[in-house]
């Protein structure tokens, strides 16, 4: 007995890049098969080439200025409702993160909740973590002498190989939470999450730009991103051994800020702030106290 | 092949007869000329083609500052650049020229300082040219004394569109004649049409061949000071314009879109627009030019690419 449901057309989606807060296709054309943990094959993912790169460093660039310029309670906010909307998405995702690292649906259902929980975690440090690495310094002579955190501006980062989905927030989050703007090659194996996690980001205040995900080869675009000279830092978290060095190479160019790939267990515990810092300029200012007058100091 | 204008002195003789002969040329088909143009800009220009183009069209550009803000610092930081765009590379080409208001004209020259680069000056009352005549030619005198090589001049499109074809003729005969320096050379003379505020495609090219005729060195789309400026449509016709112009009476005239143009890719397609229209006769800055600011440093950043092999980044070229 034929069913109604047997009767509707499958509708597949087209994963598509995000730059610039747009759902491009790869300016190349390309597609690659993505499959699950065993093989089945799952969707056509972009291949992106070095133009989506340079495309995307540009739409970082542009989003600079407004993003690192917002207030910290700001960013704070559209953070926590990223967290929002990926809440609504729950389902959807443990599908996909389910079916990209082969976990049951419970295993995934933890994953994604430890995704969204690590969201809102962030989320709560942008407007304390000045406190913590910035402050004022003793200094002698009748002047503040105050330390505050800049970002470094545009980050490319190499998303986990792994963990297709909590690995990558645990990525990008840090980065951004601090006024950063980033440039992400998602995992080249398991790019779906990433992919989907786009469709969050605009919906969620985020202004376009800040956040670029690239599906595709770390070993094509990564070179081109670590020469890049509009490029600030990079993060290796997801580049072999090999790779690394390579990337690190081309990355002492202009001086980028490098983080090496550390090898992570078990990408659900306290991550820390050092992935927050590790994109974070000091900035030191001095102000004449008042009263410098024939009084003298009143420091 | 005749290289005068006998064949045309009788159209120039009345309103009546120069409106008769502009609204006798053909009608431009509006979607052919997009579609043509759209067509011609998808060309892919790689490697050394590439290469040669961007210090084409770096060589090509009017390097332009047109603000009230001008100051004479910034006047020698922009000559300064025209001179030597990129100096972390001495193999780059000059630019054609510096494009500034007439009170800037001595400034400029005396920062380029004799070198191979034009000083260019906007004239006749620039953008909105509503003033009297006496005005605008005194102004174009003044540009011209101060040592302009060029003189950029609008022309009154509040005349034009009412119809009054020989005033716009007139106008731009007088101001030509104000270019004569006393010892007998002239600037060469640039007529800005304002595209952007003709309308039609058929005034364009109405527009076009009156400044032809009236004898313009140089055609131009724009000021840059309105909201739709040079594109590739309406830079297709007036070089379709130029063209037929020159088949008709040997005499050869330039054109500069000006404005809106900021990266190296539209650049390129303005250039492929040159060689397959009127061909290679335009394909140096002494026929073709970019009016343009922030173009210079993209082009510069593409060209770090090609010699580097690294993506350049905007704190690479100067901020201007």
């Amino acid at each position: 007995m034929a069913t109604v449901e047997s009767t509707r057309l499958n509708v597949f989606k087209t994963y598509k890049l995000y730059v610039g807060g747009k759902f491009p296709r790869s300016e190349s054309g390309r597609v690659y098969e993505v499959t699950d943990s065993k093989g089945k094959w799952l969707a056509n993912a972009p291949l992106s080439s070095r133009k989506d790169a340079r495309d995307a460093v540009v739409a970082a660039r542009k989003a600079f200025g407004g993003w690192s310029g917002a207030t910290a309670y700001n960013r704070g906010q559209i953070l926590y409702r990223i967290a929002e909307m990926l809440e609504g998405r729950r389902e959807q995702f443990v599908r996909e993160v389910g079916e990209a690292e082969g976990l049951s649906k419970s295993k995934a259902a933890a994953v994604v909740d430890a995704a969204i929980d690590r969201w809102v975690w962030y989320a709560g440090w942008t407007d304390k973590i000045g406190q913590i690495v910035g402050g004022a310094n003793p200094v002698a002579g009748p002047f503040f002498n105050l330390s505050t955190p800049e970002p470094t501006g545009v980050v490319t980062v190499v998303a986990p190989q792994d963990s297709s989905f909590l690995g990558l927030i645990s990525v990008i989050a840090p980065v951004i939470a601090t006024g950063n703007t980033a440039v992400v090659i998602t995992s080249e194996k398991s790019p779906l999450p990433a992919l989907s996690l786009g469709e969050v980001l605009a919906t969620s205040d985020l202004p376009g730009g800040v956040v670029n995900i690239l599906s595709g080869k770390a070993a094509e675009m990564g070179p081109h991103l670590a020469s890049h000279q509009d490029v600030n830092a990079i993060d290796l978290a997801g580049a072999d051994a090999a790779l690394a060095k390579e990337l690190e190479i081309a990355a002492a160019d202009n001086l980028k800020r490098v983080l090496r790939p550390q090898p992570v267990d078990d990408w659900s515990a306290d991550p820390g702030t050092s992935r927050m810092t590790a994109f974070l300029e000091t900035k030191t200012v001095w102000h004449p106290t008042g009263s410098l007058g024939s009084g003298g100091s009143s420091y | 092949m005749p290289t005068t204008l006998t064949a045309f002195a009788d159209v120039t003789t009345s309103d009546s007869a120069l409106r008769r002969f502009l609204h006798g040329l053909p009608g431009v088909d509006a979607v052919g000329l997009e579609a043509r143009a759209a067509a011609l800009g998808t060309r892919s220009i790689k490697t050394t083609a590439k290469a040669y183009a961007i210090d084409l069209a770096i060589s090509m550009i009017d390097l332009t500052t047109l603000e009230g803000a001008d100051t004479p610092g910034k006047v020698r930081a922009l000559s300064a650049k025209a001179v030597n765009p990129d100096p972390t590379d001495r193999t780059t080409p000059m630019t054609a020229a510096v494009c500034v208001y007439p009170d800037m004209v001595a400034t400029a020259k005396a920062a380029l300082n004799g070198a191979d680069v034009k000083v260019a000056s906007v004239a006749t009352a620039f953008p909105a040219g509503r003033a009297a005549l006496p005005v605008k030619l005194a102004d174009t005198h003044d540009a011209v004394a101060a040592g302009a090589d060029e003189i950029d001049m609008v022309i009154d499109r509040g005349a034009f569109l009412a119809g009054r074809y020989l005033e716009t003729y007139e106008l731009i005969k007088a101001v030509k004649e104000a270019c004569v320096r006393p010892d007998g050379t002239a600037a060469r003379l640039k007529v800005i049409f304002e595209t952007g505020e003709l309308s039609t495609y058929d005034n364009i090219r109405r527009a076009s061949w009156i400044g032809m005729l009236a004898g313009a060195d140089f055609i131009k789309t724009s000021t840059g000071k309105v909201g739709v400026n040079a594109t590739p449509a309406n830079t297709l016709l007036m070089l379709e314009a130029v063209r037929d112009f020159k088949e008709q009476t040997g005499i050869q005239i330039g054109v500069k879109p000006a404005g809106g143009i900021r990266t190296t890719k539209d650049a390129i397609k303005f250039l492929v627009l040159v060689n397959e229209t009127v061909g290679e006769d335009w394909l140096s800055n002494h026929w073709f030019r970019f009016g343009a600011s922030s173009l210079l440093n993209d082009l510069l950043m593409q060209r770090q690419k090609l010699s580097t092999g690294r993506y350049s980044g905007p704190d690479y070229v100067t901020v201007d």
